[in-house]
């Protein structure tokens, strides 16, 4: 689903946040990004996003090589990929619902057909009886939770995380956790940055740690219950 | 308007038809954006009475031109014809030519300029006094200055042109429209100076509206950027704010056209006594239909114009970080 080969990111003024990367996410796999702040792991989720481009060496989402994403097709690009975030990046001047809908309405899906489908990705996180309200009335549990409905409501193939925990206590974080694991479960391939190792412990997946923008460690865990 | 591209709509995402779409978008963003506006109506109403008064400003210019226009074109029927009679037609001939045209229904009065008067004036104005002593026969016919009934339509004026003329005593009729023509060409020149000071205007309004979306857009940073981070193209965050210049100008030329008929209104009862006072049938024009609709097109263009600039300008450097 995505492959990095040698990646390096250099910013403006000789610092880089990742040397030489090289790095496998099959599809339908859910995969950790672990290490310490300016290991380089917002940087990574951003080449994906086109946020960012990498100063060299190719990185390859769904077959696509995004040096070839021109500047005008990177909105279209981005519609592909669901992305969630430390700080949640929701609209508060508007209810949760009109939230979730906006990649729908980005998408030009009708109304009728986008209110089903934010029914459905708000049931799936547990919210729907919260739709009408604002997401400042929201706990930030719940308002992570809400970012995740916005991420899935398109039914992307690939989503990513940054931080989705950051801001949670443990039990939330776990919540959330289950709650990308279902997406796993139906399909999704997940990408998501943390530095939370006791959860990602309990979830049982491949994780792959960085260091000053290089591979550390890579494990695999099989079998470990994250019930 | 909004280039909207339907092939980049989301594979995973079923779209309706690229035409419903298209509407569906539009009509939910028009709304949208005027909702915006009406929640903070004293900004709006500010900005759309700054636009309307400066539209009504070169609309009521041109109507005045109008009106004076029609006014002197109501007066052409007034103008005074000179006859000049044969030379060699002797006085008494001309007088009784003068009483009998005189008593023409569409003739109010008739004056006869004899020659020697008229030579007699002519040496006193023209400074050739000394020369022209020197003339052994004067060289001017008499003339009679007709007056025209006022009751004549430009109809019977041009009838009662070619019958003066068609007279046997008479040489030349000539009808003295110099000065309704001067009074045309100073219209002309002053219509010009309207159009100019209207293009300064509407540069005016661009800017205006230009600045106010530039602030909207400022204030609107951060929903920009996250909407750009889901996939949002420029083209669609741009869409709301041409909306709200589309918005700006729609309601700043109503306004404007509500302004010019107030004015009209308040201008309504000194018109009719001046018409009364001159027992004349002058009306004031109002605006027609097709005026009034180009104010409301200007308006709505110059919105567009000035949304779009601010758009171009700024939506770009705007990009998730």
């Amino acid at each position: 689903m995505i492959r990095l080969d040698t990646v390096t990111k250099r910013y403006p003024g000789g610092q880089e946040a990742l040397s030489g990367l090289s790095l496998a996410v099959d599809k339908g796999e859910m995969l950790f990004i672990t290490g310490h702040s300016g290991a380089g792991k917002s940087t990574l989720l951003r080449l994906i996003a086109l946020i960012e481009r990498p100063t060299s060496g190719q990185v390859i989402v769904d077959g696509q090589n995004t040096r070839r994403v021109k500047r005008r097709k990177i909105p279209a690009y981005r519609r592909h990929i669901g992305m969630v975030f430390q700080d949640h990046k929701l609209l508060y001047d508007r209810p949760v619902s009109d939230n979730v809908a906006l990649p729908l309405v980005i998408a030009g899906v009708g109304h009728r057909d986008a209110g089903r489908r934010v029914r459905a990705a708000l049931d799936q996180v547990g919210l729907l009886h919260k739709e009408k309200q604002r997401p400042e009335t929201l706990s930030a549990g719940e308002q992570q939770r809400v970012g995740i409905a916005r991420a899935i409501v398109t039914r992307p193939k690939l989503l990513i995380a940054d931080e989705p925990t950051g801001n949670l206590d443990p039990d939330l974080s776990l919540e959330v956790m289950r709650i990308f694991r279902r997406f796993n479960e139906v399909g999704v391939t997940l990408l998501i940055a943390s530095h939370d190792l006791s959860l990602i412990d309990r979830m049982g997946c491949r994780r792959v740690a960085l260091e000053n923008g290089r591979l550390a460690r890579e494990e695999e865990e099989e079998g470990v219950s994250w019930q | 308007m909004a280039v909207t591209r339907h092939s980049d709509a989301v594979a995973p995402v079923r779209s309706s038809g690229p035409l419903a779409t298209w509407l569906t978008r539009h009509v939910s963003t028009s709304i949208g954006s005027l909702g915006r506006l009406f929640r903070q109506p004293f900004a709006s109403l500010m900005i759309v009475l700054v636009i309307a008064v400066t539209l009504a400003i070169p609309a009521a210019l041109n109507l005045v031109v109008k009106n004076a226009r029609s006014i002197s074109d109501g007066w052409d029927n007034a103008l005074d014809f000179s006859i000049y009679l044969k030379r060699g037609l002797p006085e008494t001939e001309a007088q009784k030519l003068a009483g009998l045209i005189e008593q023409r229904a569409d003739v109010e009065s008739v004056q006869l300029i004899t020659a020697s008067k008229a030579l007699e004036e002519f040496k006193q104005q023209s400074g050739f006094g000394q020369a022209l002593d020197h003339l052994t026969e004067n060289p001017l016919p008499h003339t009679l200055v007709v007056r025209p009934g006022a009751a004549n339509t430009s109809q019977s004026m041009i009838l009662l042109h070619e019958e003066l003329g068609n007279l046997p005593e008479a040489d030349i009729v000539q009808v003295d429209t110099e000065w309704v023509q001067r009074f045309h060409a100073i219209l002309d020149i002053v219509r010009q100076a309207i159009v100019f000071g209207a293009s300064l205007l509407g540069i005016a309004i661009i800017v205006i509206i230009g600045n106010t979306i530039r602030l909207d857009i400022q204030n609107r940073r951060e929903e920009i950027e996250v909407t750009k981070l889901i996939g949002a193209s420029n083209a669609f965050v741009r869409r709301p704010f041409l909306w709200s210049g589309f918005w700006y100008g729609l309601f700043g030329g109503l306004l404007a056209l509500a302004l010019v008929q107030y004015g009209l209104f308040l201008l309504e009862q000194p018109a009719a006594r001046l018409a009364g006072l001159y027992q004349s049938g002058v009306t004031v024009l109002a605006l027609t239909p097709e005026e009034s609709l180009s104010i409301l097109g200007i308006g709505i263009a110059l919105g567009l114009v000035g949304s779009w600039f601010a758009a171009a300008r700024h939506m770009r450097r705007i990009e998730p970080r």
